[in-house]
């Protein structure tokens, strides 16, 4: 901030450049955009930017981080979200702010000293500015990444509703910590909102498990009986049930079956429905 | 002054809601009520609804199975219901698993499962009847954090 | 940062009070609602640990956003006679009083950060602190 001199010139070179400046600065930003804003958004969003980059040259600060700035700030926090959500590239979103030294150069072929001084000056906090937008525009990003994880976290998920009282959740894939719990909570939750007292954890698509995954399930299971509802893993295949001997994962009295079919017939059982057998065809009354 | 908890008695069953946050005393007053008016009513169950409770901790675990254990001796059955989710989830993590307490969905459910135990009994059959879900790690079920 | 809440712990309501403050922190700090049930049951042990064995304390919770992440913290501590043996205490099922024993334990299971400070006849501070996810 060694800029002592204050921001006078600068401000009167910008102000000095005035439409012809602007019109420059829409033409290089809505070129670079490749025509997927209109000119007259493009025009508008720069404007406000103007405005707000005079206002706080005018408080004779070039602290892109001090109190003058803030509204710049916050126009500019907008548009890098904008343009995040709309898929542009980080060079794109920067190029609003940096095109304007681009916008600025005709000016400087005519002009004095005292302007190009301001025009380093202009180009240190335009710098600045292009950094401050690209950190929005990866926040906005890392924000996106983050939603799009939880969703596909809820689609792999799913709990279904097999019978009267008898949910349950089809595990495909690799289960890890945090999905575990995820399927914990949402299984829970169902128990309680289709009244359900049986639940079956079927993990036929699980390649493996691990010890903190067994016993996720584990305290699923004890969780539900505090709820008061009982589960019923199914699924288990050969190489896990070893992994679990090996792990000296104790499953002690939590019903285990082979298939969704048996545990689907033995949760019926417990919840008091009945099974009869018509020529080979198993119906459930 | 903390508040006192209602105890209701609906035929053979004591009923006993908790609507608030309880502080520690008016969870042991509830305890040492409770057990008493067992004895005086004469009463074969015990239904404790948590549905409106937000954390159960272990001194509120400690009493729901004390009671249970208390009214066990005194030859009634404890059920408690309503629990939710979370609450469920952090008594797990906490470490508390209610060993041998009886648990329900619902109001509804718990007192069908009184219902259930009292034709048994009458009928002098003592087997687990579907339906009935008791709380707790499975014997020997080891969990280590 | 926020202004941090102060409570002191000193009878029955201190606990009831402690839950009270650190669950609407919690939801301030946006926890989901197992992280909060989670966070304001080890905040009930620790409070209930601070009244019974540390002759009362007191409470300091605070929304903290460090590295990105936000989340809640919550310091306990009390001037009591300390625990001699730290390891000890943090086992399950071990107890000085008439507990459970699941108090200091149970607790650290709940929360992201645990740090258990104590020396005999130097008192006891708890500091918790569960992220948001």
């Amino acid at each position: 901030m060694a800029a002592a001199s204050g921001t006078e010139s600068l401000v009167t070179l910008l102000s000095r450049a005035g439409e012809d400046l602007a019109a420059g600065w829409v033409d290089r930003v809505s070129s670079s955009l490749g025509g997927r804003v209109s000119k007259a958004e493009v025009e508008s969003e720069l404007r406000e930017l103007y405005t707000a980059l005079l206002a706080a040259l005018r408080q004779e600060s070039v602290d892109v981080y001090g109190e003058a700035f803030g509204e710049l700030r916050a126009l500019l926090t907008e548009l890098s979200r904008s343009r995040a959500r709309q898929g542009f590239s980080p060079t794109e979103t920067a190029l609003s702010v940096f095109s304007l030294k681009q916008a600025l150069e005709p000016v400087l072929s005519d002009g004095n000293e005292d302007d190009v001084r301001a025009y380093l000056q202009l180009s240190s906090l335009l710098d600045g500015l292009g950094l401050f937008t690209i950190e929005a525009y990866t926040r906005t990003r890392e924000e996106l990444i983050a939603a799009q994880a939880e969703q596909l976290l809820e689609l792999s998920t799913p709990v279904v509703k097999l019978w009267d009282g008898v949910i349950g959740v089809p595990l495909v894939g690799t289960l890890d910590s945090a999905r575990t719990m995820v399927v914990m909570e949402k299984m829970l939750q169902s128990l309680l909102d289709t009244g359900s007292e049986q639940a079956i954890i079927d993990i036929t698509g699980v390649p493996a498990v691990d010890t903190e995954v067994a016993q996720h399930l584990l305290k699923t299971v004890v969780a539900a009986r505090l709820m008061g509802a009982e589960c019923t893993i199914s699924g288990i295949r050969p190489q896990i049930a070893q992994t679990i001997v090996a792990l000296g994962i104790d499953f002690g009295d939590i019903a285990t079956k082979a298939t969704l079919a048996d545990a689907l017939r033995h949760a019926l059982r417990r919840a008091g429905t009945t099974l009869s057998t018509t020529s080979g065809t198993g119906v459930a009354r | 002054m903390s508040e006192q908890v209602p105890i209701l008695q609906i035929g053979q069953v004591l009923l006993v809601s908790i609507q608030t946050d309880l502080d520690d005393h008016a969870v042991m007053r509830l305890q040492d009520e409770l057990a008493s008016r067992v004895v005086e009513s004469m009463a074969d169950g015990v239904v404790i609804d948590i549905t409106a409770v937000e954390i159960v901790d272990s001194f509120v675990g400690r009493m729901l199975a004390t009671i249970a254990t208390i009214s066990r001796l005194l030859d009634a059955d404890t059920v408690v219901v309503g629990m939710r989710p979370a609450v469920a989830i952090t008594l797990v993590e906490l470490g508390l698993s209610l060993g041998g307490v009886t648990t329900a969905l619902t109001l509804d459910k718990g007192l069908r499962v009184l219902e259930r135990r009292r034709l048994e009994a009458a009928a002098g059959d003592g087997d687990a009847e579907p339906g009935a879900v008791e709380a707790g790690f499975p014997p020997g079920g080891a969990i280590d954090s | 940062m926020t202004e941090p809440a102060v409570l002191s712990i000193t009878g029955n309501n201190g606990v009831v009070m402690a839950r009270q403050t650190v669950r609407s922190l919690a939801q301030d700090c946006r926890l989901s609602l197992v992280e909060q049930t989670k966070l304001v049951t080890a905040a009930s042990e620790l409070a209930r640990n601070a009244l019974i064995y540390g002759g009362g304390g007191t409470m300091t919770a605070s929304i903290v956003d460090e590295f990105g992440r936000r989340g809640v913290r919550v310091v306990f501590a009390d001037q009591g006679p300390g625990i001699a043996d730290v390891d000890l205490a943090l086992t399950d099922g071990w107890t000085s009083g008439n507990g459970m024993g699941l108090g200091l334990s149970g607790s650290r299971r709940l929360v992201d950060d645990f740090v258990l400070d104590s020396a005999v006849g130097r008192g006891t501070t708890v500091t918790i602190t569960k992220w948001a996810r």
